[in-house]
């Protein structure tokens, strides 16, 4: 069965039309990319799946569930996380302290019991940070556990939203251009750090024009042009396709 | 331990407060002090909301005053134990917080700074109007603090009890702010989405903080009653509620020490400025512009960073 499934969805600002109709499916375990020229709806389409804006029409369901329109704060709970194309740092607080974030779903949120300390919070907070250090060490932010956010580069700081994006312990993870503004060596770092996010079994959505890095590591892609499908399938069948090359590949790739 | 700068930062601030008598020459030192502590513990609370949550609030006198007059109210008209009254008014604030919570922190920003300036002004004009109750801009007259018969009089007694409330409120803030519930508030100031995708509710949050700040303000104003003996809707008007977001931005936001030194120098200051007189007003503003310019953090913050600096170039 599919985790996620999207059908006859829609999202209209004013007149404009930026997802028309589409539908598409994604199977656990994998990692599907979303491609397509700027303003094609790819971000437009994350911030409706992952709660932040309300569909015009359509259904979007997360194991058989509809959860259009539901808040993302809910989603998080239902196992879905992402990570922001224009960073959503907390800039205001210490790397592993936004990792410990991420976390939050999984610890005591009892307000007394943070209010007084209670052996049991310290305890936990305890493991959490932990754990949290280990999510930046495989992100390979080890030597930055303490650094504020604020001190940190832009390189760092994508990594550090995929780091508190997994403490939430997600199924489903979405990346919003996770390799924008990095130079080659970071990309590649990303790329691998993306793939072993896969082999845990986490299934990874991403919206990316690093066309290397797409073609690498997806099983499946889907292309959008002006908020509608433009073509589907795996790497190798979408670099075949006519309609893709001249909407946004170029003759070239 | 006693090097991280909770405990450490905690220890400090006992010995201050149990030291400082030391050097009160007279009764009217203690007088100054014990206002400079309710303004500390005040602050701390509304620290919570403006430093840590983010959020705005320009009418946190009408909180104030509300516990005031509620703990005057009900020992004076109703006879109930004052600690039974300074409850009860907390919880009542608190749910007055909680249902202008709601609505009006959906605003950001200076719609929200507008919102909260007209809930004070309400309250401040309500305590001015409805003079059968409140006895209007004449004031009204409170009883003595007595817990199971043991009457607090005199400012000595005053001080320890104020010593003791700002501790307790720097503990519990202390607390909060480095537990699971304080980093999710701290996450709303960094990013509200940021936050909410992680699975924080951001309203349930910015709610709840507004509602701690509320009743820290609510039991301080029952304590000033108590302590005063006789109150004026004027302990809630629009310029004290400038006054106390004043020193928790002169403190340094986000710093629960700070917000205790921003309200003891900004009580204290006034104090220092006697000798000036008519210009007493200018040379306080002159000091909070300066302070803005060279510190825009605030004073802890600021000297923290300066120490920080010093300490990598020896």
């Amino acid at each position: 069965m599919s985790l996620l499934t999207v059908e006859g969805l829609s999202k209209e600002f004013g007149g404009v039309h930026a997802v028309e109709d589409l539908s598409f499916a994604i199977s656990p375990g994998t990692i599907h990319s979303i491609i397509g020229p700027n303003g094609a709806g790819k971000t437009t389409l994350f911030n409706l799946v992952t709660g932040i804006y309300t569909p015009t029409r359509g259904a979007i369901r997360l194991d058989g569930h509809d959860i259009a329109g539901r808040r993302p704060s809910e989603l998080a709970g239902l196992g879905m996380s992402r990570t922001f194309q224009n960073l959503q740092v907390f800039f205001n607080m210490s790397a592993v302290e936004n990792v410990m974030v991420g976390h939050h779903l999984h610890l005591d949120r009892r307000f007394w019991a943070s209010l007084v300390r209670l052996p049991s919070v310290v305890r936990r907070d305890r493991a959490c940070r932990a754990h949290c250090v280990e999510l930046l060490d495989f992100v390979g932010l080890g030597r930055y556990v303490n650094s504020d956010a604020a001190s940190m580069p832009y390189g760092a700081l994508k990594r550090l939203e995929i780091a508190r994006a997994l403490a939430a312990k997600p199924r489903l993870l979405l990346l919003d251009e996770p390799a924008a503004g990095l130079n080659a060596t970071e990309s590649r770092e990303i790329d691998e750090v993306i793939k072993k996010v896969a082999a845990m079994g986490v299934t990874v959505v991403l919206v990316e024009h690093d066309m290397k890095m797409v073609m690498g590591i997806s099983d499946h892609i889907l292309v959008l042009n002006y908020g509608r499908k433009l073509a589907e399938g795996t790497p190798t069948e979408v670099r075949a396709n006519a309609d893709v090359v001249a909407a946004y590949l170029g003759a070239h790739v | 331990m006693w090097k991280s700068p909770r405990t450490g930062g905690l220890a400090v601030l006992v010995a201050l407060v149990t030291l400082a008598p030391l050097g009160f020459p007279n009764a009217y030192f203690y007088d100054v002090a014990v206002n400079a502590l309710f303004n500390a513990t005040l602050c701390v609370g509304l620290n919570l909301l403006v430093g840590y949550g983010g959020q705005i609030s320009l009418g946190h006198a009408g909180f104030f005053a509300l516990g005031a007059y509620g703990s005057a109210l009900l020992t004076g008209r109703y006879g109930l134990p004052p600690l039974a009254a300074l409850l009860l008014s907390a919880g009542v604030v608190g749910a007055l917080a909680f249902v202008v919570g709601r609505p009006i922190l959906k605003l950001k920003g200076h719609y929200l700074a507008m919102a909260t300036l007209g809930i004070g002004i309400i309250i401040h004009i309500v305590l001015k109007t409805e003079s059968a109750v409140t006895g209007g801009p004449d004031g009204l007259g409170v009883d003595a603090f007595s817990v199971a018969g043991l009457t607090v009089s005199g400012d000595q007694a005053w001080y320890w009890l104020a010593a003791v409330l700002v501790v307790i409120a720097v503990w519990l803030s202390l607390n909060l702010v480095d537990s699971p519930v304080g980093r999710a508030l701290r996450a709303v100031h960094g990013s509200e989405v940021g936050a909410e995708v992680v699975g924080v509710d951001t309203t349930g949050y910015k709610v709840l903080v507004f509602v701690v700040s509320a009743v820290f303000a609510s039991v301080v104003g029952s304590l000033f009653a108590h302590k005063n003996g006789f109150i004026t809707p004027d302990i809630g008007s629009f310029f004290r509620s400038i006054e106390v977001v004043t020193m928790v931005v002169l403190g340094g936001m986000a710093s629960t020490f700070g917000a205790v030194v921003g309200a003891v120098l900004l009580t204290l200051l006034p104090q220092f400025l006697a000798s000036f007189e008519d210009y007493e007003a200018m040379v306080l503003g002159g000091i909070m512009m300066g302070t803005m310019i060279f510190m825009p953090k605030g004073l802890l913050p600021s000297l923290r960073l300066l120490l920080a600096k010093r300490r990598r170039t020896p």
